[in-house]
């Protein structure tokens, strides 16, 4: 409403993956430890712009969103994020591989 | 049964950038309160991390005439929105 053109709706449900499944309990956990609002991750979701919608499905916009906030509140640090990431990465080539190593 | 509406209120037609809670379209329309809803921590805080003041809520009631103009398919069909105090100002019935 009061925006522009979007195309037609997908009405059809599908099944998430279990990443998204994750990310999911990821904000609920986060939340409800008290490093942000719903208010931080929608703040974060308009920062990213128009193009994040056309370009991120919604389970990356919402894991980029809890990132933003969890470094915002001091959970983690960027240095921290990167050390993990790269470790993650250096596991498996795949997700499923790599999260159950 | 008719409802008994409130004062008449315009919603305020500022545009700052960053998270308010104040649909975009609704600005500078007017409407009248429906209801008081109760005090709320101010959105518009909380997204930044900062400590929220405690702001009254309302639900507002617009006509389609208000909102689309000569647009309306049905100028006479109402729409209900829930904006902080803040954001509203007194005003004349249109």
């Amino acid at each position: 409403m009061g925006g522009q053109n979007a195309g037609k709706i997908p009405l059809e449900g599908h099944d998430f993956a279990l990443w998204e499944k994750r990310v999911d309990a990821l904000m609920v956990l986060c939340s409800s430890k008290g490093y942000f609002t719903v208010d931080g991750l929608r703040r974060v979701l308009e920062d990213m712009g128009e193009d994040s919608f056309e370009t991120m499905t919604y389970y990356e916009r919402w894991v980029a969103a809890i990132n933003q906030n969890m470094v915002e509140a001091g959970a983690y640090s960027l240095h921290e994020l990167g050390t993990k990431m790269a470790e993650i990465t250096a596991r498996a080539e795949t997700y499923g591989e790599a999260s159950g190593g | 049964m008719a409802e008994t509406l409130h004062n008449w209120v315009r919603v305020r037609a500022m545009m700052p950038p960053g998270h308010v809670r104040t649909p975009s379209y609704l600005r500078g329309k007017r409407g009248q309160v429906e209801r008081p809803l109760g005090p709320f921590h101010n959105p518009e805080q909380l997204a930044y991390r900062l400590k929220a003041d405690q702001q009254p809520l309302y639900r507002v009631r617009f006509s389609m005439a208000e909102v689309w103009g000569k647009d309306a398919e049905n100028p006479g069909d109402t729409l209900d929105a829930e904006i902080y105090a803040h954001w509203l100002e007194p005003c004349d019935a249109p």
